[in-house]
């Protein structure tokens, strides 16, 4: 009997060894936001093969959106991305643009968009697109409180992510956040342009990003810029975006992080 | 007036056209039904279904008809009679009044079924086979049917008698075809309702099958099939129809398409419990199917490629079959790439395409470039439908506003970029053709908003009198 019982022991150990160094495997990929205190909060940054959620109030979908964009963006790496909407949130903050993705300076050729009827499509969609390796990312946007978004499905999706390495990205417009097994959940609000001159160019997006769950690290509040020239977030500068055009070549962004 | 009667009713001597009241006074107890040309059509549409099961060629021959090309199909069923009969008894179970013939001619077979029901004409045999039956088995027209009977030609063996050229100069060149189809001298091609598919398979039950895994078992051993005659020449299959031929008659038919061609059996298992599981009405089995069959009714030549090294060929290889999977579940239009458009009217410079059959163009598309160091000049969330807003006033009035009103919140505005004026195309006549002045707008809360004033200020926009009437304003989307 008891011999029994240790070989079960030692197949549920192996079992969970398995689960963590899976687990272990995606961690080693992190992809920095480019903002340094983030970055530093997330470990190093956005961890890939797991998911996030980023929530908002209803008004402020189009800034989130541009934010889970960013994320999606810096995460995906040149893979298509699986856009997931229910067709209420279009009525709600408009559609996603192509236009206005490009002028975020992400690429509208890579991402596919599936236009799900309801909540249930949407999320089983996502799950199946969240087992396919060749993407970098799937987003699923949702608008309002969903019963369908439960644990269960959370932990669906998580364990998709792990297996394929796919990082799952949830938007949730106008609803509270719940328990669910997100790596992080980011609250997500507009920040004013900087103050500047009349003449100045303003308007480049400008989150106010409150962290509100972290299972590796802290959580904390700030304010985050994304540069559309070189697809990163970055702190909120003091002074307005320079007048001048940058020069055509600048250094790699990264070499530029590793020498500063 | 009459449309239809049985054989009974014709027997006592009504016809068609016949007024209903002269009908009722020959036949006092006369059962009467209305007409309905649509559920008649619907009928005969839905027999041809069932016909399917014979040969994949059936035409409609309206009101009454179906002509079924079995060339090459009947040593299936046991030889020419035996499906004669297995077809006329099943229909006969159901309660239609059937006749039918078969023949080398499809207007030989049509004259046959109005005289003699059952027959079968060997080849070569047509003219023989007729040449007994009075002219309107022919089904020439009133007009016709009447002139040759005054011309005291009775019988179709008497108006082949005489010279083709005699019976064109009187009756015309259609008349003279179609005598000529029907005494097997050359044939009139049938319009078959489906194009012919590239491949079929199928399988036929002795019991009929009802349940789900019997069904999916059916699936996929005809999808394997399927797949082997297709490899041998090359092919994979871009558009597939499982139809299920149920034991009463009714027959469903299921389509998935793919974006590439498939060349695997399992990813046709696969993309038909995707779109089984998702179907709004479900596959109803009653009491059982008795054959399903698989066709492929588009293929294309398969290029192999080199896979195994090249990481991007698999990864694309993958998307389009999840693309696939997704299209099959909730439908291919749902499933969508980008495509710019050549125009800068904001809604419609992006084509949202299926992905199924633009990706391929959709990754190499050439997007215009942007300004670099500007902020977006385009929203991110663009609503379809500009979404109107209250504007009290302008200080300037061709400036931008300094508060509105959109989904009755108030929203003071704190910076304004603009304007932007984008001119309607006047090349294309289509609807209102406004000048549009766009402004960028951040509020107090830090909202980013694309609202414009649609029409020039006291320039575009006159009331009935001439009168210029202040331009109404837009909120075109949300920028992040």
């Amino acid at each position: 009997m008891s011999g029994a019982r240790i070989s079960a022991l030692a197949t549920l150990r192996g079992q969970i060894e398995r689960i963590e160094t899976a687990e272990v495997v995606h961690r080693q990929g992190r992809v920095a936001l480019g903002h340094a205190e983030v970055d530093s909060a997330l470990k190093g940054g956005l961890a890939r093969a797991v998911i996030h959620e980023v929530f908002c109030e209803g008004r402020q979908g189009a800034a989130a959106t541009g934010f889970v964009m960013g994320l999606a963006g810096r995460v995906s790496a040149r893979r298509p991305l699986l856009w997931v909407r229910q067709d209420f949130s279009e009525l709600e903050t408009g559609a996603l643009s192509m236009s206005g993705l490009a002028e975020l300076g992400l690429d509208p050729r890579r991402v596919v968009m599936v236009r799900a009827a309801d909540v249930e499509s949407a999320l089983r969609t996502s799950a199946d697109a969240l087992a396919c390796d060749a993407l970098g990312a799937v987003v699923l946007e949702l608008w309002g409180e969903t019963r369908q978004f439960d644990l269960v499905a959370s932990r669906k999706l998580t364990l998709a992510a792990q297996s394929s390495g796919v990082t799952g990205l949830m938007l949730r417009m106008a609803a509270q956040p719940l328990p669910s097994t997100a790596e992080t959940r980011w609250m997500l609000r507009t920040a004013h342009s900087p103050p500047g001159a009349m003449w100045s160019a303003w308007g480049a997006p400008r989150f106010d990003a409150e962290l509100l769950r972290n299972r590796h690290g802290p959580c904390g509040r700030w304010i985050m810029e994304w540069k559309c020239d070189e697809c990163q977030f970055s702190e909120p500068s003091a002074h307005p975006q320079p007048v001048a055009a940058a020069p055509a070549h600048r250094p790699d962004p990264a070499f530029q992080r590793r020498a500063g | 007036m009459i449309h239809a009667l049985d054989d009974a009713a014709s027997r006592l001597g009504l016809y068609i056209g016949q007024p209903l009241a002269n009908a009722r006074a020959m036949c006092p107890d006369l059962k009467v039904f209305d007409a309905d040309v649509v559920a008649d059509a619907k009928t005969l549409s839905d027999i041809a279904d069932w016909c399917d099961r014979f040969t994949p060629l059936v035409a409609l021959d309206p009101p009454y008809g179906l002509f079924l090309d079995i060339t090459g199909c009947a040593h299936l069923f046991g030889g020419e009679a035996a499906l004669l009969q297995t077809l006329v008894r099943a229909l006969a179970r159901q309660g239609f009044a059937v006749s039918a013939a078969i023949a080398g001619t499809s207007v030989c077979a049509r004259t046959l079924t109005r005289q003699a029901s059952g027959t079968i004409v060997a080849d070569g045999a047509e003219a023989a086979a007729i040449s007994r039956f009075p002219v309107s088995a022919l089904g020439a027209g009133e007009a016709i049917t009447t002139g040759l009977r005054r011309a005291g030609l009775k019988t179709i063996g008497d108006v082949a008698a005489r010279a083709p050229g005699e019976i064109t100069a009187r009756f015309g060149a259609r008349f003279s075809t179609l005598l000529a189809h029907a005494l097997g001298q050359g044939d009139a091609p049938i319009n078959p309702r489906k194009p012919l598919p590239d491949y079929i398979v199928e399988k036929r039950f002795a019991e009929p099958i009802a349940t789900d895994t019997m069904i999916a078992m059916t699936l996929s051993r005809l999808a394997d099939t399927l797949i082997a005659s297709m490899e041998k020449q090359g092919k994979g299959a871009r558009r597939l129809e499982a139809a299920f031929f149920r034991t009463d008659g009714a027959v469903r038919a299921i389509t998935v398409e793919t974006g590439r061609p498939v060349t695997k059996s399992a990813v046709i298992d696969r993309l038909f419990r995707e779109r089984l599981d998702a179907l709004a009405d479900p596959l109803d089995p009653g009491f059982g199917f008795d054959m399903v069959r698989l066709s492929a009714s588009r293929t294309e030549i398969v290029v192999q490629e080199q896979r195994d090294l090249d990481a991007n060929v698999h990864d694309n290889d993958e998307l389009a079959a999840l693309i696939d999977r997704i299209a099959a579940r909730i439908g291919g239009k749902r499933v969508v790439v980008h495509l710019p458009q050549d125009t800068h009217i904001p809604e419609h410079a992006v084509l949202a395409a299926p992905a199924q059959h633009h990706l391929a163009v959709a990754m190499q598309a050439e997007w215009p470039a942007r300004a670099e160091s500007e902020p977006p000049l385009r929203p991110l969330r663009l609503f379809e439908k500009p979404e109107p807003i209250k504007v009290p006033f302008a200080t300037v009035p061709d400036g931008p506003p300094h508060q509105f009103t959109w989904r009755r919140a108030l929203h003071a505005v704190v910076r304004v970029e603009g304007p932007e004026r984008i001119a309607m195309e006047w090349w294309r006549q289509d609807g209102r053709q406004l000048t549009r002045d766009y402004f960028r707008i951040e509020d107090a809360e830090g909202l980013r908003f694309w609202i414009f004033r649609d029409g020039l200020y006291e320039g575009e926009v006159f009331d009935a009198d001439g009168k210029p009437v202040p331009p109404s304003w837009y909120v075109h989307g949300l920028f992040a």
